[in-house]
């Protein structure tokens, strides 16, 4: 039997989708039987929506006041502790699970496997390197325990349907002090989120300033879409940085990616080649977004997008 | 602050598209142009503007790897490092050897500050920070966009998945960059002539009694699944009347 640790990430009120996406990872493991772990001030909300994901066994809550805001330095010793009764420990390639698996790899003096895109054994798995140019398929020592970040785009969200038990646990864990949370700035934002919404518009340079933007953000409330930007549209300051797709941004799979005045540099297309369907629109023809969309269309975008506004009503 | 230490590490240059070899062994790197990983050339410049607000600040550039490594720790003392050393090895060297490299040095050079790329982009592993800070016993902050400092202590602002995360870190620290800290200056050609001049130390994995465990055994390298070219439509209309037909709106 293979025992997995999965480290939950939420806000306090609401699991985060990377945890149920890491969920059906962990359950492509033979022999799995899966924990989820939530850190935090009270958990309580948490733990139940953990708890109702299916194939989840059991939930842990470690409830403690340094919890309250995810600091690696103060969650890596813990998850370290916790990690001792099991065979894997599996966090979100998301910034939280990306700032805090590492860490705790290295508390633990072992390797760790970044963005699980495969599961083909309790101990190989296949990864994306290069950008996603190339595949690897790896294997690691089955002897030591296995620390690996899931890539959540590979993967489905488990879905509800589970009965976990839930357990409280307290670990006597001293924690350092040089490490402090001052505070965090979000758009705040009624659209979907854009790592897993099932529609994501995205816009490039090509929209030309903050301004324009807003065309897409009409257009995607009348889908019930995401908006999302190329990494040339955040560094000419059109676009916050969370809106980055791409690399070294989001990597994500939605039913339907509508990318608008992207070029599609392979930076970029890393980001967005397990959508289901790609539509490009770019008054470049030969624009390399063309090569991998399942739809294309030429033209002036500051005519299409209000058209498609108006035909889609 | 008297001393800055930033990891350089060599890889193919960021505009050079990488072919899988056709047995599956790996990638194709022979005669590929290699440079500075470009997370890496970002901690550099963001190391010499600290130094160049400051008074006395050594810079140190270190970097793990082959021989012609040389090059790519050139091209960080021509940017402005101070001196550099190359942990030689033809070995293959994973994030938490990595690391443990890294935490040799900090205990030899004992910097204030240890700035790293937020992942190379050869492996993508986005580790090795994160792993140096946990095995160092100090601070990180990862995914830096803004860096500021006060005595003892710094203030760094991450980008995250929801936004923006400020966080507090006691000195010495571990940090992490992100694309938009700032953006690199241009090597000019009297700092490369200077740059010859400038030291550069070569130590060994034993020297620093490090070993270089491969701890992922790689059974095949592949190309990735290819998405196939699909249909062009000609205009708004026809776009909506396929999405539809495909029950996408």
């Amino acid at each position: 039997m293979h025992k997995i640790l999965i480290i939950g990430e939420h806000d306090g009120k609401t699991l985060n989708p990377a945890t149920a996406k890491c969920v059906t990872c962990a359950a492509g493991i033979p022999e799995a039987e899966i924990t989820v772990a939530v850190f935090g001030a009270d958990t309580s909300t948490v733990a139940t929506q953990a708890a109702a994901l299916s194939g989840v066994k059991a939930v842990l809550r470690v409830d403690r006041a340094e919890n309250l805001h995810p600091l690696a330095a103060i969650f890596a010793p813990q998850l370290a502790a916790l990690a001792a009764d099991y065979t894997h420990v599996f966090g979100p390639s998301t910034s939280f699970g990306k700032d805090l698996m590492p860490r705790t790899a290295a508390l633990l003096g072992v390797a760790q496997v970044s963005d699980l895109m495969a599961v083909e054994g309790a101990y190989r798995f296949r990864r994306p390197i290069y950008a996603g140019n190339a595949i690897v398929t790896v294997e690691a020592d089955p002897s030591r325990k296995l620390i690996a970040t899931v890539r959540v785009a590979s993967f489905q969200a488990a879905p509800a349907g589970g009965n976990a038990t839930v357990a409280s646990k307290s670990l006597d864990v001293s924690l350092p002090s040089h490490t402090r949370y001052i505070g965090a700035k979000s758009g705040s934002t009624d659209r979907p989120d854009l790592q897993t919404a099932a529609r994501v518009i995205s816009g490039g340079r090509a929209l030309g300033s903050a301004e324009n933007f807003k065309l897409l953000f009409s257009l995607a409330d009348k889908l019930g879409a995401a908006v999302g930007a190329s990494r040339a549209a955040v560094d000419a300051g059109y676009a916050p940085n969370e809106m980055q797709v791409g690399q070294t941004g989001k990597i994500i799979s939605p039913e339907i990616y509508i990318a608008i005045g992207i070029s599609g540099a392979i930076q970029h297309l890393t980001g967005i080649k397990d959508a289901r369907t790609i539509v490009a629109i770019n008054k470049d023809g030969e624009a390399p977004i063309f090569e991998v969309a399942d739809v294309g269309l030429v033209g002036d975008l500051f005519q299409i997008v209000p058209e498609l506004e108006r035909l889609i009503g | 602050m008297q001393k800055i230490m930033v990891g350089i590490k060599r890889v193919v240059d960021f505009n050079v598209r990488i072919r899988v070899k056709a047995d599956g062994s790996g990638v194709m790197l022979d005669g590929l142009k290699m440079s500075v990983n470009p997370f890496d050339e970002i901690a550099l410049e963001e190391a010499l503007r600290i130094k160049e607000r400051g008074s006395n600040i050594e810079v140190v550039a270190v970097s793990i790897g082959v021989a012609d490594t040389q090059q790519q720790l050139r091209t960080a003392l021509a940017m402005g490092a101070d001196r550099a050393i190359l942990v030689q090895t033809d070995a293959a060297i994973e994030p938490l050897t990595a690391a443990k490299v890294f935490l040799a040095l900090a205990k030899q050079e004992n910097p204030d500050l240890i700035l790293l790329g937020k992942q190379a982009i050869d492996d993508d592993a986005n580790q090795t920070g994160q792993m140096l800070a946990a095995l160092w016993e100090r601070p990180q902050a990862t995914f830096a966009s803004k860096i500021e400092f006060s005595t003892g202590k710094a203030s760094v602002t991450s980008e995250v998945d929801a936004g923006l995360k400020t966080i507090e870190v006691d000195l010495p620290a571990v940090m992490t960059v992100d694309l938009r800290l700032n953006e690199p200056r241009y090597v000019k050609l009297p700092d490369i002539m200077k740059a010859k001049k400038k030291p550069l130390d070569v130590t060994s994995l034993d020297a620093l009694s490090v070993g270089a465990t491969g701890w992922l055994k790689t059974l095949k390298t592949e190309p990735p699944p290819q998405r196939q070219k699909g249909i062009m439509v000609k205009d708004a209309a026809e776009l909506v009347e396929v999405l539809k037909k495909k029950g996408l709106i």
